[in-house]
Formats: structure tokens, C-alpha cells, sequence
């Protein structure tokens, strides 16, 4: 069937010959340009590619440090770190979920809600990563799982740390809360320093001490394949925790205050005069911060924001309060530097005054009269004629003036974040504010009602001023920081802020000798709480007049809160606390006895009083509270 | 009688195909993520692939002349009937599921088209005249287009390939070819038109990889990191990291040179190299050494086929051609090419050993 033709070889293997000859030199052109290329990839750019290849291979995982814990002055914990169990499941390594599921709800508590969760994060999961089938784990479940892990393929628990208050709301408002970050917030710088974190402190000492609490992030070099999953680890750089931090907070001080509250919004604050140190930050009502860790749910959230004692407000810092009778001392330090002021000259009392040529009357809280009055009985019983008086004579840009002194009308400079400034009226403050000024509005500043407004904290730091001699520390919450390893404690040093000059201060030593007739005298507006002290307290009574919205009722209503400014022991004080209770009524009654405690407790070691026979006892037994 | 000439085995070729054979082991070892079941599997196939080159060396080259229509006829018939009834897989329809072993008749085109064209020209005086060779033109044309159509552009090219080789070694006057190349550079707009979207990509990519990292850059840029990284003396045997952490895809396949660049860098390029080079010129020294025009038409044309599957291969890893699958012969793992390449080895050492003492 085949023919092969008759063919002349030699010419044939000539022509092949030359065939194969061009084709030996076009490969070996080709050749060449395949070796040229290689050797550019592999010897010249060697460097770039293996780079690349590392870069692929390796990618750095951070470590997140623990963060600090939070001690009270005395080492209860108020703020510390603990595992939370979380189970994971990697779904691309579940052969079958259906069945893997039943048998975990075997182990673990499952609810509708867990799984319906589970089945969304499913959806919108990375390959090989594990998704979130339930976290907080019982100790209990935890390991019931850890027993069973072998043969749970794909199952995975994991360990984090997660912040918690162990005293819930206790102290909240210094102390502050953590709670997640948002990654797709952090922008720039910001969010270069929380790499690799997940929690950052929102407010209080968490917040003021981030970068002390927070520590520096770890990394470990992981070896990783293509779907991102970690195949080994090569280089470890080790995190290093975050400082723990004291606070001048006692947490017992603390507690008794709160409780003393009890469910009445109000604010109290404990200074040691000498350091600064704050020994109590109470503002009341209080919320529980371990629900916003790991993000408060909006139902509850919205419970605590439209609750009508305002838990959420740090009234401590941020309270804004007209200071009533307790700012008659320091509108008597002004009238002290005046040269026409004269303390022992007396005016009478009849239980009113008005203006000249005005009709209206400004009453005396004793309807009657308290007859002649000079400076030390006026701050003594309180008396309003006398301080309506002054403020007329002294106008107000100079009753005002001196305010500052005890730093009024400024931040105290505490260290805590969000701090308000208090508001004092002066000339320039009322020609900004473009409202008519009435002399009527001078008079009743006089006694502490009107546009004036301070704070809890800004009344204990000037009473403090006041038994401190004319120094002003400056407030502190954190008392020291202390290293985790080594425990070694570095304590912050007492601030100072400018002194009281030395010409002013004569007038300090009265101010706290009438300030003791306040409790101690017989007719003082405190004189019930002095009753069998061991020590001496000076303070003074405050009720502020507002109108303000009551629950369950339209419109505004006319409220007293009650307040009270002290220190304590006379003549030289270790506490000085402001107390304010709001809508309670007389400061004597209301506010007073919470001090006592506090300074009882900061004092003698205890709340309570054993009575002890420092007057007779007829008139022990008469005496009444105002 | 030695065994060699007994079992009508050329002795450099083998040597050299054993060594090629070890290496091809070592690189599946390793490019599978040191799965010895894989490799296993390697060395089975082998076994096969030798099994068959030693096999069709018996066969003397007067027996492929007379089954050369055939063979080719069944192959086309064979490519009719994928088209028919093969089987879909990664979207191409390119195999015949024949019980638990599926067969692609194209590979099979790589054999059966030098074949066919070496008989068709040997039948006369070379070189061709002008009708025979638009004749080989037609006889070629008829594979090309219904591998094309599988899609599987890469064999088709290769396809052609071979028939082109065989046309040039039969003595195609050079007016010829070029004309034709000029005819071929004239239609290149059309072809382009016809091309799959994601063969245009593919080309394009070749210029810019960066153009889509993530995407159909993937493979090229994944492939040049990893030939680029091995440097000169490689980073060492089971140290490829881009294929052990599935940087790297099919890197048991097309692309097994990218993890043996990798790991034995461009010294092991060049002694790789050298190696094919080799058999390749053990394949024309076959060619020429042959006694009659069909053998050394079809010897040569395998070499040179030979030859430019390991250079295309070996471009496309090296980021110089776009990226088709072509596997590189012996080191590819895939089955039915290197039984094909492994025939086309053992038809040469038949033409060499099966010599007429003339002298």
C-alpha cells in the first residue's frame, strides 16, 4: 500500500542537514533568552524576589499585653484582668456542621440566639479563620470542651483576657471603663498606637492612663501559607504588660459614701488638704462599667442614658451645682481684704432686706431674725441678711474677684478627663452673656444662689485650700504606678498649685475659727454632727434653691440641695470633704452626717460615734438640728 | 548482542532520561509538600512512561509508516467524539472518561500529527512542491481547529506546532515560509478577535503582571517571586517556601520548574537545562543518522518538539511567554503528556536501533 519513491539521500540529508542547522542556531537564540532571563530574575533581582518570597511567607501577629490592673490606696482591686473562654469554629475544616453543632450543645449551653449569630458571622468569614460560636464560657464548659477537643475537629477555644471590675460600680467615675475599639474609627497616629489592641480605656483613669495601662505590644514573626493560616512560629518579641496604677482612692471610704447616698443622686468628694490626694470621688447614682467591656447592648444602654437620676454623669467632676451657704467663707476672705470690712462690727438681723428704693424683699432662712450679727455668727448660723448685705457694699466683680483664689471658675487640674470648668460671674462674664444684670442678681450671689455654679470637686479643693493654709494642691486620683514585674511603686509627687499670698492668709485663720463654730458653737447650722466627736470639725451648711424637672411631674420645680463643706481635725486637718445631695433638703441634715462618716471613718478607723461626755448632758440632750 | 541493542534501547538517551527521571522525583517530593504517597505516584507514573518508551522502541519505524494514517484518523475521529461526549472539566471539554482512566486525545495529536505529516511527505521527493504542501497544510489544519475549539489553545499551538517543524524540515522553500509568515502577522487581528476573554488576558498579563496581583497576574507573579528567590545556588532541596505555603498554584504541574528554580537556583537551571539540551541532540543525531526520509523527518521533528516543550515551558514559569498549559516534559506531573513525550522518546530509539547495516 505504501509506495517509498526513489529518493536521493544524500541530497536529503544535505537539505535536513541545513534545516537542523538553522534550527540549532534559532534554539539556541531561544536559549539564550531564556537563560539571560533567568539569570536577570535569579541573580540580579535575587534580592527584590527573595524579599517578596520572605514577605509572603512571614507576617507579623501581634501580642496584646495585659493591661494594668487599677488598685484602690490600700490594694483592692478595682479594675483587673481575667480569662474569658471563647469558643471558635473553623468552618472549612468541619466536615459536617450540622452534626458537629448538636454535639457541642451537648457540652455547652446554646441558645437561639447563639446560633442565629453563629450563622451570620458564618456568612461573612474569612477562610481558615474561626468564627465566634459562643464566648464567656463557664470554667465549667470551658473544660468539658477542652476534654473533648481531640475529637472535635475544628473546634477551637481561645483564651483572652478580658477587663473586669470586680466591685462593679464602685468608684466607676474615677475608675473609668474599657471598652472595644472600633478599628474601622482609628485613624493616622491613633490608630497606629492601638495596633494589635482591642480594648481602650473611655473614661476616668482608664482613659487618662491609657498609655501607662496599656503597655507596649508584642509581635511574633508566624509563618503563613497562602489562606492565611499560621503554619509556625519564627521570632517572638514579648509584650510587656501595662503598669498598674494605685489611686489615693479608698475604696471602703468610697463604699461608705456610696451607701450613705444610697438611692439619692449626689456627689462626694474626699481630699487629703496636705497632698491632694482624693480619698473619695462618689457621684451617685452609679453604673455597672463591666457591661460596656465588650460592648453594652442598646437596650440597656438607653436604660441607663433616659434613667432620670442620670447615672452616666460624673456629677464628681462635672456636676454643675449653685454652692448655696457653703460659699459664704470665701465671700467672707473677700470682704476680708476690703479695709472698710470690719468683722467684729455687727448688723441687725430682722429676718429680711431689700434693696434701697425697692420693695422687694430677700428673706433670712429664720423667718424671724437672728437679731445683731457680726462676721463670725453670720458664717456660724448662716446668716443671709448679712451676706446680702456685703454683696451689695462689695458689688460683684469684687465678691467675685476672689473666688479664684481657691480656684474657682477653673479646672482643678484633677487627673481625670472631661472636667468642667464651674461657672463664676464676673463683669466681663455678665457683659459676654448680653443679658440685663439686676443689683437683685448681685445680692442673691451673695449667698450662693444665682448664675454662680461650682463643682463637688472645686468645693472640696477650696475647702481643702482653706485647711490646708492657703496651699492649693493640686487633686489627685492616682497615687502611684507600679511596675508589674518588679512591684517597684513609683509614687507621683504632690502638685502644688500658686499659694495664697502670704497677706491674705491672716484672714484664713479666722475663717477656720469661725468655720469651727459652725459645728462646734451652740448655735452652729452643724452643731448636731459635732456631738461626741473626739476631734474638731470645721465645715459649713449649704442649701441651694433651684428650679429643676422632678419625675412624674410637668414642668420645673423649686428643689433644695442639700450641701456641706468640712475638714477635719482642727487645727490641723487631714480631710476635707464636699458633700452634695441633691433634692434632699437642708445641707445640715442631709449632707452633714455623710462627711462625719467619712471623716470619722479616714479619722478614728470606724463610721460610728461612741457618745462621749464633751458638754453636759441637759444640753446634749436639748439640742435640736436646725 | 548487548541488552541495549537487544531490547533496541538507545543507551545516552536512557541515562540521560533515568537521570531527568530522578530529578522529576526529587521535585514532585518536594513541590508536593513532601508527600511521599505523591511522590509514589511520581514514580509510578514513570514506571509507565518508561515501560511505554521501551515498548514502542520494539516496534520497527516501517511499522509507524504503514499506521501512520490511522493513528491519525483514530485521533481525529477521537477529537470528534471529546467534542461529542467528552467530559467538562475547569470548563474546557478536552477528555474522553474511558471507565476509571480519562485520556485526552489532544496530547495524543502532539505524536500523531508529525507522524502523518512524515509519511504524507515521505510518499514523495523532498523537498515538497507546492500543492503538497498546502495539502500538509489542510491535513494539519483539521487537528489545530478541533483541539482550538476544545478550548485548549496551548496544545493546539503546540500542534501546530509540530506540523510546522515537520513542514520546515521536509524543505519548505524559505519564500514559502515567509510569505506565510507574512500572511500569518496579517491575520493576527482576527485571531486575536476569536480569543477567549481569558486567553487576551493572559497575553496581556504577560506585559503587565501587576496589572491584577490578586487575579490573573496571580500565577506569573507567584511564579517569577519564586524563580527570582532561589538566586544562584537556590535556597535548597525542600525549602521552596512559595510552593510548600500554596503560594505557588499547580505547582506539581505547569509549574514544578518554578519550585526546582526555587530550590537549586540558576545552577540547577543550567545543569537542567543541559540535560534536555541533550536529549535533544541525541534526537537529531538520531534524525540524522537515519536511513530513510520518514524516520528522519519524524525523528527530527520530535526533537525539535522536544525541545520547544521544555522551552515553553520554562518561558512561561520565566515570565517570557504568557502563561498556556504546557507541561514541561518528565518534570510536569500529568498523565497523558508523558506518556506521549515517553512514545515519542521510544519511537526515536526505534528509528536508532533498528538501522539496516548499509555499510
Amino acid at each position: 500500500m505504501d509506495r517509498i519513491p526513489l529518493t536521493d539521500d544524500g541530497k536529503e540529508v544535505r537539505l535536513l542537514e541545513s534545516r537542523i542547522l538553522f534550527a540549532v542556531v534559532f534554539g539556541g537564540l531561544l536559549i539564550a533568552a531564556l537563560l539571560t532571563r533567568l539569570g536577570y530574575l535569579e541573580i540580579v533581582r535575587h534580592h527584590y524576589y527573595a524579599t517578596l518570597a520572605q514577605d509572603n511567607r512571614i507576617s507579623p501577629v501581634p501580642i496584646t499585653p495585659a493591661r494594668g490592673m487599677i488598685l484602690d490606696r490600700h490594694g483592692v482591686v478595682l479594675a483587673e484582668n481575667f480569662p474569658v473562654f471563647t469558643l471558635q469554629v473553623t468552618p472549612d475544616r468541619v466536615t459536617h456542621m450540622r452534626r458537629l453543632l448538636t454535639r457541642l450543645q451537648s457540652l455547652v449551653a446554646l441558645n437561639a440566639q447563639d446560633l442565629r449569630d453563629f450563622m451570620r458571622r458564618l456568612k461573612e468569614h474569612k477562610p481558615f479563620q474561626g468564627v465566634t460560636l459562643r464566648s464567656h464560657l463557664s470554667a465549667e464548659e470551658a473544660a468539658r470542651v477542652a476534654v473533648h477537643l481531640a475529637r472535635l475537629k475544628g473546634v477551637a477555644l481561645r483564651a483572652r483576657l478580658r477587663r473586669y471590675y470586680p466591685l462593679g460600680g464602685l468608684a466607676v467615675d474615677a475608675v473609668g471603663y474599657v471598652s472595644r475599639i472600633d478599628p474601622s474609627e482609628l485613624r493616622g497616629a491613633k490608630a497606629r498606637r492601638f495596633l494589635g489592641f482591642h480594648h481602650a480605656g473611655q473614661l476616668g483613669v482608664e482613659r487618662r492612663y491609657q498609655k501607662t495601662l496599656m503597655g507596649r505590644i508584642g509581635f511574633k514573626d508566624v509563618e503563613m501559607n497562602a489562606q492565611g493560616r499560621e503554619v509556625k512560629v519564627l521570632k517572638r518579641i514579648l509584650p510587656r504588660a501595662g503598669d498598674n496604677l494605685y489611686l489615693n482612692i479608698d475604696a471602703q471610704m468610697q463604699a461608705i459614701g456610696e451607701q450613705m447616698l444610697g438611692n439619692r443622686p449626689g456627689s462626694i468628694v474626699a481630699l487629703n488638704p496636705r497632698t491632694g490626694a482624693v480619698l473619695t470621688l462618689v457621684s451617685n447614682p452609679v453604673y455597672d462599667p463591666n457591661a460596656f467591656v465588650d460592648g453594652i447592648r442598646e437596650k440597656a444602654f438607653r436604660k441607663l442614658a433616659t434613667n432620670p437620676g442620670r447615672p452616666l454623669d460624673d456629677r464628681a467632676i462635672n456636676g454643675l451645682y449653685p454652692p448655696g451657704s457653703t460659699i459664704k467663707p470665701f465671700y467672707a476672705y473677700a470682704a476680708l481684704q476690703a479695709p472698710w470690712f470690719h468683722p467684729h462690727k455687727h448688723i441687725v438681723c430682722p429676718g429680711y432686706w431689700h434693696l434701697p428704693h425697692n420693695a422687694h424683699l430677700f428673706h433670712c432662712w429664720k423667718p424671724l431674725g437672728m437679731g445683731r450679727v457680726d462676721l463670725k455668727k453670720a458664717i456660724e448660723e448662716s446668716c443671709d441678711v448679712y451676706f446680702y448685705r456685703l454683696a451689695f457694699r462689695q458689688g460683684i466683680d469684687r465678691m467675685t474677684r476672689y473666688l479664684t483664689d481657691f480656684g474657682f471658675g477653673h479646672r482643678t487640674g484633677i487627673d481625670l478627663p472631661g472636667e468642667s470648668r464651674g461657672l463664676v460671674p464676673t463683669k466681663a462674664w455678665i457683659k459676654a452673656t448680653k443679658q440685663p444684670w439686676y443689683p437683685g442678681q448681685t445680692v442673691i450671689t451673695g449667698i450662693g444662689q444665682g448664675p454662680l455654679l461650682v463643682t463637688p470637686l472645686q468645693l472640696a479643693d477650696a475647702v481643702a485650700t482653706i485647711a490646708h493654709h492657703g496651699v492649693r494642691m493640686r487633686p489627685e486620683i492616682v497615687r502611684g504606678i507600679v511596675d508589674p514585674i518588679t512591684h517597684r511603686v513609683r509614687y507621683r509627687k504632690p502638685h502644688s498649685d500658686p499659694a495664697i499670698p502670704r497677706k491674705r492668709k491672716t484672714s484664713l485663720r479666722r475663717l477656720v475659727r469661725d468655720m469651727t463654730e459652725v459645728v462646734e458653737g451652740p448655735h452652729g447650722t452643724a452643731r448636731a454632727i459635732g456631738y461626741g466627736l473626739p476631734y474638731k470639725v470645721a465645715g459649713k451648711t449649704g442649701t441651694a434653691q433651684l428650679w429643676s424637672p422632678e419625675p412624674g411631674y410637668k414642668g420645673k420645680r423649686l428643689h433644695s440641695d442639700a450641701l456641706f463643706i468640712a475638714f477635719a481635725p482642727v487645727p490641723h486637718p487631714r480631710i476635707a470633704v464636699a458633700v452634695v445631695v441633691e433634692h434632699a433638703g437642708f445641707g445640715a441634715l442631709a449632707a452633714a452626717p455623710i462627711a462625719r462618716a467619712l471623716m470619722n471613718f479616714d479619722l478614728l478607723g470606724h463610721v460610728h460615734v461612741r457618745p462621749q461626755n464633751r458638754m453636759r448632758p441637759e444640753v446634749a440632750l436639748t439640742r435640736t438640728a436646725p | 548482542m548487548s541488552l541495549s541493542e537487544r531490547w533496541h534501547i538507545d543507551k545516552p538517551l536512557f541515562i540521560a532520561l533515568l537521570i531527568l527521571a530522578g530529578v522529576s522525583l526529587i521535585v514532585a517530593y518536594s513541590a508536593s509538600g513532601k508527600n511521599l504517597h505523591f511522590a509514589l505516584g511520581d514514580l509510578v507514573r514513570l514506571a509507565i512512561g518508561f515501560g511505554v518508551m521501551v515498548g514502542a522502541a520494539q516496534i520497527p519505524p516501517d511499522a509507524y509508516r504503514r499506521w501512520s494514517l490511522p493513528l491519525f484518523l483514530g485521533g481525529v475521529l477521537a477529537l470528534v467524539a471529546v467534542l461529542a461526549v467528552g467530559a467538562v472539566r475547569f470548563g474546557a471539554r478536552r477528555w474522553i472518561a474511558l471507565g476509571p482512566l480519562s485520556i485526552q486525545p489532544s496530547e495524543f495529536m502532539k505524536l500523531a500529527v508529525p507522524m502523518m505529516l512524515s509519511w504524507y511527505f515521505s510518499r514523495y521527493t523532498l523537498p515538497p512542491k507546492l500543492l503538497r504542501i498546502i495539502g500538509a497544510a489542510l491535513i494539519l489544519v483539521v487537528p489545530v481547529l478541533l483541539i482550538a475549539k476544545e478550548p485548549d489553545l496551548g496544545t493546539a499551538l503546540i500542534v501546530l506546532l509540530s506540523g510546522i517543524i515537520v513542514l520546515f524540515l521536509a524543505g519548505t522553500s524559505w519564500r514559502t515560509i515567509i510569505v506565510v509568515m507574512l500572511l500569518a502577522l496579517a491575520a493576527a487581528p482576527i485571531l486575536w478577535a476569536h480569543m477567549h476573554a481569558y486567553q487576551r488576558q493572559r497575553i496581556y498579563i504577560l506585559f503587565h503582571p501587576q496589572a491584577d496581583p490578586l487575579g490573573a497576574g496571580y500565577h506569573a507573579i507567584q511564579a517569577m517571586i519564586a524563580v527570582g528567590s532561589g538566586g544562584f545556588f537556590g535556597q535548597g532541596w525542600l525549602h521552596s517556601s512559595q510552593a510548600h505555603l500554596h503560594f505557588l498554584p499547580d505547582s506539581t504541574t505547569d509549574f514544578a520548574f518554578a519550585v526546582f528554580c526555587q530550590e537549586f537556583g540558576f545552577l540547577g537551571n543550567i545543569l537542567l537545562l543541559g540535560l534536555y539540551l541533550f536529549i535533544v541532540y541525541r534526537g537529531l543525531r538520531i534524525a540524522f543518522a537515519a536511513q530513510e526520509s520518514y524516520s528522519r523527518l519524524l525523528a527530527g521533528s520530535l526533537a525539535i518538539l522536544f525541545f520547544f516543550d521544555v522551552f515553553i515551558n520554562m518561558g512561561m514559569v520565566a515570565g517570557i511567554l504568557p502563561v498556556v498549559g504546557v507541561p514541561l516534559p518528565l518534570l510536569s506531573y500529568g498523565g497523558t503528556s508523558l506518556i506521549i513525550i515517553m512514545a515519542g522518546l521510544g519511537v526515536l530509539m526505534s528509528i536508532h536501533s533498528h538501522r539496516r547495516l548499509v555499510n
